[in-house]
């Protein structure tokens, strides 16, 4: 399966998600430009980690209107697997191809530190490889990623089980001392409704390999690899 | 031209940690009577436009699609002559 990793610029994880898919998992992957407008041929995309167009404004504001964001919305509209990552979920939520918006960290830190996170849904081409309630370790890096929705919309993410991750002790308990940016209900992570586009704060490039310190995020590359070539695909 | 002077701020009840801070930090400077602080932006956007309308126009789909999040943020803004118009700047 042919992975294309969309370099903005500000992206900084782009060459270790490039890595990650690439020589830890053996999947041809090429950078696609945010300057171009066509993603044809293409099995997923990432958009990664950094700090598009210097998150002026806000994060991922300014990169939703990039030229490849048309080509990135059809794609994921049209059911590709879609993948952001920190600023790429930043960016996903303000293309609206997820649901609601971050503000910055409760706290008021950037926070760059190992978290504990609670799968809630392994039922996903990103995430089955994980048993459901499993806790799994994926490193954070941000300061703008208090994810926001109304009461509403986060009742809908519940029932459709499109929250994927939640922030959790080591034992799996969702409490808020486990919550690194106040985001509301701990997530994480969540899916789209047609469970094609995954937006999650933490990076799982950053523990794709032993070296790295953990191997979690290998994972969920994997989960994507193996569900393409068990030739499943998402329903209407 | 015309000068748009756009206010964005987060909307009534979404939590404002800049706020939050900020607070803390003039209660700690002794301004005891302070009981909110909301951190917003401000932006000029000069605009080659002389007609009040079509501007206004523009700048509300602005703000809409990139200025402002309507997810968490309102937004407010005024029209006017840039000082110095008409004149020497």
């Amino acid at each position: 399966m042919k992975f294309g990793v969309i370099v903005f610029p500000g992206s900084n994880c782009d060459q270790d998600v490039y890595h990650a898919l690439g020589a830890v998992l053996g999947q041809p992957v090429d950078y696609l430009w945010h300057g171009d407008t066509d993603v044809t041929g293409y099995d997923c995309l990432v958009l990664p980690g950094g700090f598009s167009y210097g998150d002026y404004l806000r994060a991922g504001a300014i990169a939703r209107f990039a030229p490849i964001m048309p080509a990135v919305i059809d794609f994921a509209r049209s059911g590709g697997l879609v993948l952001g990552i920190c600023n790429g979920f930043q960016i996903l939520l303000e293309a609206g191809l997820l649901p609601g918006a971050m503000r910055r960290n409760d706290c008021l830190q950037f926070r760059c530190q190992w978290t504990c996170l609670r799968v809630e849904n392994n039922a996903t081409p990103f995430t089955n490889r994980f048993r459901k309630g499993q806790v799994v370790r994926i490193p954070i890096a941000h300061g703008e990623g208090n994810y926001y929705v109304d009461a509403a919309t986060l009742a809908e993410l519940e029932a459709n089980r499109q929250i994927i991750f939640r922030y959790c002790t080591q034992d799996g308990e969702v409490t808020p001392a486990a919550n690194p940016n106040g985001s509301v209900g701990n997530i994480a992570g969540i899916i789209n409704r047609k469970g094609n586009i995954l937006g999650m704060m933490p990076h799982p490039e950053r523990c794709a390999e032993s070296l790295l310190g953990g191997t979690d995020g290998r994972e969920l590359f994997a989960s994507i690899v193996d569900w393409w070539q068990r030739g499943e695909r998402l329903g209407a | 031209m015309l000068l748009a002077k756009i206010y964005v701020t987060l909307k009534p009840g979404v939590l404002d940690p800049q706020g939050e801070a900020v607070m803390g930090g003039l209660k700690a400077m002794g301004y005891e009577g302070v009981t909110a602080v909301r951190v917003g932006k401000y932006l000029e956007v000069q605009l080659d436009l002389d007609d009040p309308e079509k501007a206004g126009q523009q700048v509300e789909e602005m703000c809409r699609r990139l200025l402002a999040n309507p997810v968490i943020e309102q937004y407010r803004y005024t029209l006017e002559e840039p000082a110095g118009a008409g004149g020497k700047a």
